[in-house]
């Protein structure tokens, strides 16, 4: 089997556009979650989130290529420009067709479903842009990664919910090991950040109004951010042949189903994703440095996910922290923004604070790294990922 | 039908239970009401007297409005209703 190694990394999140402002961002521990500017926002119980402010498609797209371009699309394809830039690739010749990319997103062309309903139900217009349909599927950012880049070999999406990302880099993961590719984009994004998609999130009641603050004992739910970061997953020796700086190696992916409920978790299916993530990698559970939680903020997740990691990891203190109180939860994209926390404490040393747990839950025994960003020396780690539905899908990584 | 009828009507349709089995002391919690179902009784009580309940499934004892047993339910929909009211 050929190793993997991530050879450059991109991202458009609440704190920032590009990957060293958000790490940077990450480090000095600030939260990206405020009002948010939305139509109709009076008519919402839920007024905050981790929203990409001052956002100008115009200024970065032409118009022909925007009415083709939902927001997640236009999240995605900038930040899929940075990590290609960084990785120094150029997708010319035979590496055309050994390239490709998987995303992730939970709901795909949110924005687009939202304005156009609004236009035909609220507004009562009997008629929409011609090009709503491609807009708005959810593979077309990686349609239009793979056109904006060529990559002419295994592209799609798959959608998993809030695991989406993580089960999307994970087939990446697999697709260059096995050999199917050399290089393969990944990541994921999400933007739905919109009056109908917070509506609907409304209705679960797990939202929280004021703030995320995971593992601790005052939070109250979950809080929504949008954005998408992307990564350049690379083959080992064609990376080293071509003198690239690998970020970090893929160590390895582990992926279950609780096959129990629709919303809620458990610590079994949690556990089992965490487990075989390490055996994937080789890893036993003292090489583990640093755990970027799931840690919604919500009281299901927590109490589960710290139950799990201590199951798997036993008594051995790992720092952890969810980065979710900073980005918010990006649905499907929050996994791969939760991977540059995860590359900072790699190649940096830097672990990125778990803001807002001023009290940790007594019920979620752990190493949380609570408020400012911790120094420590990290060869491994692992970024988990637990969807509704039961679908779990945890990475590991180490320093290359 | 009564207000208190109508709560526990949409109570009992949540918990699978006949009407006549829900009393006024009947805790929610032995009802065999999910999180699910306790999300879905709660908005069809919104839907039925046209009424916001504060109710965040992360913290269901906070105290806003008091989900221990169909009478306390019953009440607090009629404070509900009465502060929409006024």
């Amino acid at each position: 089997m050929r190793r993997v190694v991530i050879t450059g990394a991109g991202t458009v999140n609440a704190l920032a556009v590009g990957v060293p402002a958000t790490m940077a961002a990450m480090a000095e521990g600030r939260c990206g979650i405020g009002p948010i500017d939305i139509a109709d926002v009076d008519r919402l119980s839920i007024r905050i989130g981790a929203q990409v402010a001052g956002w100008d498609a115009g200024a970065r797209f032409d118009r022909q290529k925007l009415t083709l371009y939902d927001r997640f699309t236009q999240f995605t394809l900038v930040a899929a420009a940075e990590a290609v830039a960084q990785s120094g690739l150029s997708f010319d010749g035979p590496l055309s067709q050994a390239s490709g990319c998987i995303f992730g997103t939970a709901a795909g062309g949110m924005t687009t479903w939202d304005e156009n309903y609004r236009a035909v139900y609220a507004e009562a217009k009997n008629r929409v842009h011609p090009f709503v349909v491609p807009k708005l599927m959810a593979s077309a950012a990686a349609s239009h990664v793979s056109m904006a880049w060529g990559l002419k070999g295994p592209v799609y999406t798959v959608s998993t919910a809030c695991a989406s990302s993580n089960h999307a880099m994970g087939l990446a993961f697999q697709t260059i090991r096995s050999g199917q590719a050399k290089v393969m984009l990944t990541g994921g994004a999400e933007a739905m950040l919109t009056f109908g998609g917070i509506k609907a999130w409304e209705g679960l009641r797990v939202m929280s109004p004021d703030g995320c603050r995971p593992f601790s004992a005052d939070r109250n739910g979950m809080v929504m951010g949008e954005g998408a970061a992307v990564f350049v997953f690379e083959d080992y020796d064609h990376a080293r042949a071509r003198g690239a700086d690998i970020l970090a190696e893929v160590a390895g992916f582990g992926m279950t189903s609780d096959a129990g409920d629709i919303v809620a978790p458990s610590v079994d299916g949690a556990a089992r994703a965490i487990a075989a993530a390490l055996r994937d990698a080789g890893l036993s559970a003292d090489d583990v440095g640093y755990v970027n939680a799931h840690g919604t903020g919500t009281a299901a997740n927590d109490r589960v996910e710290a139950a799990a990691l201590r199951q798997v990891l036993g008594d051995i203190p790992v720092p952890v922290s969810s980065t979710k109180a900073m980005h918010g939860h990006v649905i499907g994209g929050t996994g791969a923004i939760e991977l540059l926390a995860c590359l900072m404490a790699l190649r940096d040393g830097v672990i990125a604070p778990n803001l807002g747990c001023s009290a940790p839950d007594p019920d979620c025994p752990l190493d949380i790294v609570s408020l400012a960003a911790r120094r420590a020396k990290v060869g491994a780690v692992l970024s988990n990922a637990f969807a509704f539905g039961g679908l779990n899908a945890v990475l590991a990584l180490r320093q290359a | 039908m009564t207000l208190p009828d109508r709560v526990i009507a949409i109570l009992a349709e949540q918990a699978v239970l006949d009407p006549s089995d829900l009393t006024p002391e009947a805790r929610l919690s032995d009802l065999g009401l999910d999180s699910l179902g306790l999300v879905e009784a709660i908005f069809a009580i919104e839907e039925a007297f046209d009424i916001s309940v504060p109710f965040n499934a992360n913290e269901p004892d906070a105290g806003q409005f008091d989900l221990t047993s169909v009478a306390s339910v019953i009440a607090a929909v009629e404070q509900l209703v009465a502060q929409k009211a006024a």
